[in-house]
């Protein structure tokens, strides 16, 4: 009797959010280093960035308080922002998926080899991610006299008669873009799958195949992707990061700016803007829509993937 | 006897004062060894049940190797450079397989190191602090904050973990500034810390953390805390060896990270800058010296690439030696 008056009294109390606090102290305690910092390399300064994208900042004056004027100017008067903002969506919606698939499907073939042979293959395909810059190499592939690689191979089997100059024709730059970005589409996302696929139960294929999967791709379907869903969520996101802010390789290959603004993505114009004109309060609204587009597609792709392996 | 065989599940130091185990982990218990043996049972027989067709090997196989021959062209070339002559790196066209391999220029480089107004060693020394600083801490704190993020419930669990994910969408070229005035704030500029402590508060980190952390099973938790573990001593002992292939994952993105950091935003005193930036003075000197700048090319891929292959055998042995996961 007695207990059952002690159990009402207590109930209430642990409702309020002290007392959770309180009894999560050590949750709370593991995760101070990490917010701490967290805050104050990286929160602190979005917050910052986002109040510098309402003023106008050349670094040199203090910021001027300009309002919306940076973000009506980006909307509605920058053409060539909405060329980069085109380039970008091209991006996100070809290399986007067609990476991810590929992460996902070199991971789970090289997850079929013996572990030394596996290592091995991993570093073959994660090659191009580990070698700084290593799409220099695409220059001399696509150099634009004769002795490009390209050019020789199409001139000697006589698909051309003459040269192209690759990154000075409009109409190629954004096709060899992306399929500069495709190949070095094997990087983070390819090597969390990776370490995904070690962290999948064995048990739980012998398991499958006695309630009747018949084929691999019924396994992989059924079996994997749903075992190693946090997995796929990650990559997911790492995948919009990077897809929506490709720049480097546009810059290497086609120059900033490049012909008639054709390799322009929305990071290049930031970098324009932040680096070379020097106003930090326009790069900072260009980032701001950025980080809005992203935000919306990882709703959209999130929402997406929950429904794999049903 | 049985309870001998039960307790080889969790590790050695739990066993000093044993605890009764309910009916319900017995049975957890239970079905965890019997899939092990009869995961054993199957190496040895040899053979999968499932039908694998030979066609669709092959097609996967031809497919992998175009792809693979692409991919693995930045690495054949840095390579072949490294052991090119003068006149054979500036050849015209260009050529990728090298024909008369000479290893003058790693002797070039050495001279050009040992004649650096900074100490060589320095530099070496400075990259050793901020790449395996800045890898270690990460890996410790991140890891520290994914745990309660992915097994605890408390207030403030969701949006905590939101921001961190949304802190990886915010374009990292225009927080350089702002991130540089907190620097100079906190009187850390020109000192490692300015580039290690930034590097440990990495999103990523922490959200890839916390994804392998969510597929661990409570029962294991559970089981700790039932023998009086303590938080600390769940995510140290339980958890981080559960979760083996997620860290070394993340120490080779952070290493890679690191390593190619030239620190020159924020570190001007020559004596503290890391390798990186003196080998890249180095490739920056012109004609005369390409030969020693091909050398540096191959040394700076080299190293993350050593670095890469020890953690990537790790990951793949993870799953033969760990007993505990299931």
């Amino acid at each position: 009797m007695s207990m059952a008056i002690r159990k009402e009294r207590i109930v209430p109390r642990k409702d309020t959010l002290w007392h959770q606090v309180r009894i999560n102290k050590a949750s709370y305690l593991l995760m101070a280093p990490y917010f701490i910092l967290f805050f104050l390399f990286t929160v602190l300064p979005v917050l910052m960035s986002v109040y510098l994208s309402f003023n106008y900042f050349n670094m040199l004056e203090p910021p001027r308080w300009v309002g919306w004027a940076n973000y009506i100017k980006l909307l509605l008067e920058d053409d060539i922002f909405i060329i980069s903002l085109r380039n970008t969506l091209l991006f996100a919606v070809i290399t986007g998926p067609v990476s991810y698939l590929l992460c996902l499907l070199f991971a789970w073939i090289i997850n079929e080899f013996k572990p030394r042979v596996r290592a091995f293959l991993t570093l073959v395909f994660y090659a191009p991610s580990i070698c700084g810059n290593a799409y220099m190499i695409w220059n001399l592939i696509l150099t634009g006299d004769r002795y490009g690689y390209l050019n020789g191979v199409l001139l000697r089997m006589g698909f051309l008669n003459e040269p192209v100059l690759w990154m000075q024709t409009e109409k190629f730059v954004m096709p060899v873009l992306i399929v500069v970005q495709l190949w070095l589409s094997l990087g983070t996302g390819f090597l969390s799958f990776i370490a995904g696929l070690q962290t999948v139960d064995k048990g739980l294929y012998e398991a499958a195949a006695i309630d009747g999967v018949k084929n691999r791709w019924q396994e992989l379907w059924f079996v994997t992707l749903p075992a190693m869903k946090p997995q796929l969520m990650f990559g997911a996101v790492m995948q919009i990061t990077q897809s929506f802010a490709v720049a480097d390789i546009s810059i290497a290959l086609a120059g900033n700016p490049s012909v008639n603004y054709s390799g322009a993505t929305i990071v290049t114009h930031l970098l324009d803007y932040g680096s070379t004109r020097l106003d930090m309060g326009y790069a900072s609204a260009i980032a701001t829509i950025l980080f809005l587009l992203m935000v919306g597609t990882n709703k959209l792709v999130q929402r997406i993937l929950r429904r794999v392996g049903e | 006897m049985e309870k001998a065989k039960n307790s080889r599940l969790l590790p050695a130091w739990l066993h000093r004062n044993p605890v009764e185990l309910t009916a319900e982990q017995e049975e957890i218990l239970r079905q965890k060894r019997l899939a092990k043996i009869h995961r054993k049972m199957k190496r040895k027989s040899g053979k999968k049940k499932l039908n694998r067709s030979t066609a669709g090997n092959a097609a996967l196989f031809i497919l992998m190797g175009i792809c693979g021959v692409f991919m693995v062209l930045p690495l054949v070339m840095i390579l072949n450079n490294a052991v090119k002559p003068l006149d054979e790196l500036y050849q015209y066209p260009p050529r990728i397989f090298v024909r008369n391999p000479t290893l003058n220029n790693f002797t070039d480089l050495y001279v050009l190191l040992n004649e650096s107004w900074v100490p060589f060693s320095r530099y070496v020394l400075n990259t050793i602090i901020i790449t395996l600083g800045g890898m270690i801490g990460h890996v410790i704190i991140a890891s520290m904050a994914a745990y309660p993020l992915a097994k605890n419930h408390f207030p403030g669990k969701k949006i905590l973990f939101s921001v961190v994910v949304l802190s990886m969408m915010f374009s990292w070229t225009v927080t350089q500034i702002p991130q540089y005035l907190i620097i100079s704030w906190l009187g850390i500029n020109n000192t490692y810390a300015a580039l290690v402590l930034p590097a440990w508060s990495f999103g990523m980190g922490l959200y890839l953390m916390k994804q392998f952390m969510e597929q661990l099973p409570d029962s294991l938790m559970e089981s700790a805390r039932l023998q009086g573990a303590n938080e600390w001593q769940i995510f140290w002992r339980i958890v981080m060896p559960n979760v083996k292939p997620a860290w070394l994952t993340l120490a080779i993105f952070q290493f890679q990270q690191m390593w190619a950091n030239t620190g020159s935003m924020f570190l001007r005193s020559e004596e503290l800058k890391p390798l990186q930036y003196a080998l890249q003075q180095i490739t920056s000197g012109g004609v005369s010296r390409a030969g020693a700048g091909a050398a540096v090319t191959f040394l700076i891929a080299a190293v993350p690439i050593i670095f890469f292959l020890i953690c990537q055998s790790s990951i793949m042995e993870t799953m033969t030696t760990s007993g505990m996961k299931d």
